[in-house]
């Protein structure tokens, strides 16, 4: 049994952000556990520019933004085993991780932090009909085999959902010289950055289709075609509209689910809309000294916020190890009318900081307000030029106005329109 | 080449029966047009083995199924095959459907099925405590069980293949020959003669029974589709639950896999092309608004992939299966119009054309029969201590490639240079589950990729799906 103060699973940009600033934050014996064979998690195939103009102020490679953090660990004492798979969390946070080199692992952790990042929703997910040829894969998949693997997995190309990967990926595979058919979206709104829709495909020529989606798949061993249809506003296809389109290849980016299958195995309690854990302001879960941030927690549209939010993890691991955390009442937050959740879903009332609410809204809005209450009261209310459920959204709550908050009250973030 | 009996067809029927045959002092071929076992209507089905009720008094399938249900624990055990016995429930839904029920029962007593029960609302509650509040009662069948159809097949296979049996896949026949004491089969890999040959292909039984100029069945394939469910609704359905068969047919049932997910299907609907395994949208949507008819608690949105399988009915009107000597040559045997409860039926359907085959072919036994196949390492379902013992011996063990399933590189290299080892990737998916579980594939389909390549010596862009022309990726990039 090997001993811990912190256990960190995953070696992505948010593990390491949370390894370092606990690092930072007095934290002695530190380890983080990688299942890839190299730290940096899912940055390392997003070749394109684009990240840290948040959080460095420049643009970055994913694979640059990484380095960073991996050059920052290597720098200290913190432990990295690569190429490990952690099989169980168990009670008392005992970790059992296995690679090839040490075999099986245990591990006794005074807080762990879960940083497993998420997975892409398959074909399966939505139910396309048709056959079951190759030639369809997620676009995180098309992505690895192209910028790590070096292979080409196609030459013509249609791209079901306009999720930020489903549209990095129409620009990369035509600057690979294959020919991306079109970019359809179930939703009558893109579900990917703006920039990303003007640098992907308006710059690179590629139709993108709302309101459309692929009803059937074509070809007995390689795939040959899709039928594609337009939807209604209840999403369901118009029959008549379909069409052939030929391909050999048909991209999934159509969302990504946070890896919570050690989470659950930990019993530790899951928000029903995230599928991440319930946290509190420092990103405790339900289970004290067990904290989780970056896509494992909800699915964000920028590493910027990933970092930032796993340095919140990195901080409330290092003060619960010291014995420091906050011993206040809990208050809940609640997103109501068109704010589709919230994180943290729990604010301690004698919190030490200002807390950032973070949220998605459920449909476009412009010139919208966001309005955070308490009771009756008002507490904050800022006009937005435009909401969309593709950009997450955020607001400050002052120190001095949580501990005003009654015991037993709620915070309620709405939209006015 | 030349052998004894050449089967045509590597489906659950060709692989049992190939076992059998294996007990003998004889040489067997089984021949696959596929690129690998159980790729035709084996692969797709309830995986259900059924306690034998459904057939009608007096006929093979109710005879077969029977025996076959019996025998099925014993030959799992062999074969090292996970096998539940789990029991199944027809539900009822009215008065009038209960009469259904008593019905089933009856035919089930007549055809020898062991003990069966019709029981109330309460019991059926107890029995399976998320079924609907509008059912009234049921049949419940303890002797049914649960088994993966693949997995059969392919440890029947490996365990014929070690006691003897030639195997060849890619290797459709194309044509047969008959001088009075060989047959000459005209293959994708030459020619191969045989003194008795089996027809066991399946959905292309008839095209093969047609090479003799046996035209006394056509097969009518019959496609069903089905969900799949991730393993997060497993504790929803605790048996194989079925709603009362209508002239329609049995209906869509809901059922736990041996790997512990759910099962949601079949539709059933007669189809043109024998290799039309394409899903509809309405095929899936005839499942998802039934399913939760029988478990209203079911979620199919937690639905992992769907799939169709293909049913080898004949136009005969007895409606039974085709087992025998053609009647144009006694030294052809059909195996044929092996549709539900064929999967249930496989190991009597063995023993009974072996039967046939030794009547014809008097044989010895053969000393030195071995009727274990060994156990493959299972990772996921093992022990810390195990799991330490393991990788001990080889560290490969401790790599995992599949996350979601929990399968490390050491049984993917197992899987692919055992006997009748995988060449492509559905052949590694069946055989250890990598790329079975909720991601689908979406992480470790490269790794697979290159350890296939590697394993094989073939390049990664000659790897495919599941032969032909399903290549996974093309050239190099620039």
């Amino acid at each position: 049994m090997l001993n811990y103060d912190l256990a960190v699973i995953g070696g992505g940009p948010a593990g390491m952000a949370a390894a370092l600033e606990a690092k930072e934050n007095g934290v002695e014996k530190i380890i983080i556990l990688e299942r890839a064979a190299t730290l940096g998690g899912i940055l390392e195939q997003c070749i394109h520019a684009g990240f840290g103009l948040h959080y460095f102020k420049e643009e970055l490679s994913g694979p640059e933004y990484a380095y960073r953090f991996i050059e920052k660990v290597k720098a200290t004492d913190i432990d990295v085993k690569v190429d490990t798979m952690v099989l169980t969390i168990e009670e008392g946070n005992k970790i059992t991780a296995t690679n090839n080199v040490d075999g099986l692992i245990e591990i006794s952790a005074k807080a762990i932090v879960l940083a497993m990042g998420c997975r892409e929703r398959p074909r399966g997910a939505i139910n396309i009909a048709g056959s079951r040829c190759s030639g369809i894969m997620t676009a995180g998949t098309a992505q690895k085999y192209v910028n790590i693997d070096g292979y080409m997995p196609g030459h013509k190309i249609v791209i079901l959902g306009s999720g930020d990967i489903g549209l990095i990926m129409a620009r990369r595979m035509s600057l690979e010289g294959a020919k991306v058919q079109m970019v359809c979206e179930l939703q009558p709104y893109s579900n990917g950055l703006t920039r990303n829709i003007v640098q992907c495909l308006d710059d690179m020529g590629i139709p993108l289709k709302l309101s459309c989606t692929v009803v059937a798949t074509h070809g007995k061993e390689r795939l040959e075609g899709v039928t594609i249809a337009d939807v209604d506003e209840k999403l369901c296809p118009i029959p008549g509209t379909e069409r052939f389109v030929e391909c050999d290849t048909l991209l999934l980016s159509i969302g990504l689910i946070p890896e919570n299958e050690l989470t659950r195995m930990a019993g530790i309690d899951l928000d029903r809309v995230t599928n991440g854990a319930v946290v509190d302001e420092y990103r405790q879960t339900s289970k004290e000294g067990v904290f989780a941030c970056g896509n494992v927690l909800q699915v964000h549209d920028l590493v910027d916020y990933v970092t930032i939010e796993s340095k919140l993890a990195g901080k409330g691991a290092a003060k619960y190890i010291k014995g420091e955390s906050e011993k206040g009442e809990y208050i809940e937050t609640q997103g109501i009318n068109g704010v589709r959740y919230i994180v943290p879903q729990k604010i301690n009332s004698k919190t030490d900081d200002d807390v950032n609410l973070y949220f998605r809204v459920g449909s476009v809005y412009k010139g919208a307000k966001i309005v955070v209450t308490c009771g009756d009261k008002v507490i904050l209310s800022k006009k937005r030029p435009r909401m969309c459920p593709s950009e997450m959204e955020t607001v400050t709550i002052k120190k001095d106005v949580i501990e005003s908050i009654p015991a037993g009250e709620k915070l309620t973030v709405r939209v006015e329109e | 080449m030349q052998f004894d009996v050449a089967i045509i067809g590597a489906g659950v029927s060709g692989a049992l029966t190939a076992r059998e045959l294996s007990r003998y002092n004889m040489q067997v071929a089984l021949i696959e047009k596929g690129s690998d076992v159980a790729v035709g209507s084996t692969k797709a089905n309830s995986a259900i083995v059924h306690a034998g009720f459904d057939a009608e008094n007096g006929t093979l399938k109710a005879k077969l199924n029977v025996e076959g249900t019996a025998l099925m624990p014993q030959v799992c055990k062999e074969l090292n095959v996970p096998y539940k016995n789990i029991g199944s429930l027809v539900v009822a839904y009215s008065e009038k459907e209960m009469q259904t029920v008593q019905t089933l029962y009856e035919r089930g007593v007549n055809n020898g099925v062991p003990d069966m029960r019709v029981i109330d609302k309460a019991e059926l509650k107890e029995l399976e405590p998320m079924i609907s509040d509008l059912a009234v009662g049921a049949l419940w069948a303890p002797s049914a069980g649960i088994v993966c159809p693949y997995e059969l097949t392919i440890a029947a296979a490996v365990n014929a293949a070690e006691n003897g049996v030639g195997f060849f896949r890619n290797c459709e026949v194309k044509g047969i020959e008959d001088d009075g004491e060989y047959f000459t089969l005209d293959t994708a890999q030459g020619e191969i003669k045989a003194k008795y040959v089996i027809n066991a292909a399946g959905v292309y039984s008839d095209t093969v029974a047609r090479m003799i100029g046996d035209d006394s069945f056509n097969i009518i394939p019959r496609k069903g589709e089905y969900y799949l469910l991730d393993k997060s609704e497993c504790s929803k359905v605790k048996h194989t639950v079925f709603v009362c068969p209508t002239e329609m047919g049995k209906g869509i049932l809901l059922s736990p896999t041996v790997d512990g997910n759910v099962l949601a299907g079949p539709t059933s609907i007669d189809i043109e092309e024998k290799d039309d395994v394409d899903t509809t949208a309405a095929g899936l949507k005839l499942v998802s608004d039934n399913a939760p008819k029988s478990i209203p608690t079911i979620n199919l949105r937690n639905s992992i992939t769907s799939f169709t399988g293909i049913r080898a009915h004949t136009d005969r009107k007895d409606n039974d299966f085709v087992i025998g000597q053609s009647e144009k040559n006694a030294r052809f045997i059909n195996v044929a119009g092996i549709e539900s409860p064929g999967l249930s039926s496989a190991p009597a359907i063995g023993k009974y054309v072996a039967d046939i085959v030794l009547s014809l072919f008097p044989c010895e036994k053969k000393a030195d029969f071995n009727p274990e196949r060994p156990a493959p390492v299972r990772f996921r379902e093992m022990s810390t201590e195990e799991r330490k013992a393991l990788i001990e011996k080889d560290k490969r063990y401790g790599r995992i490639i599949c996350r979601c399933e929990t399968v490390t590189e050491g049984e993917i290299i197992d899987a692919i240079q055992g006997p009748v080892g995988a060449i492509d990737m559905d052949g590694v998916k069946r055989r250890t589950r990598a790329g079975m579980g909720r991601c689908q594939s979406g992480f470790c389909g490269s790794k697979v990729v290159e350890i296939l390549a590697r394993e094989l010596g073939k390049n990664v862009n000659d790897i495919t799906k599941y032969g032909g022309e399903s290549k996974i990726i093309y050239e190099r990039t620039k």
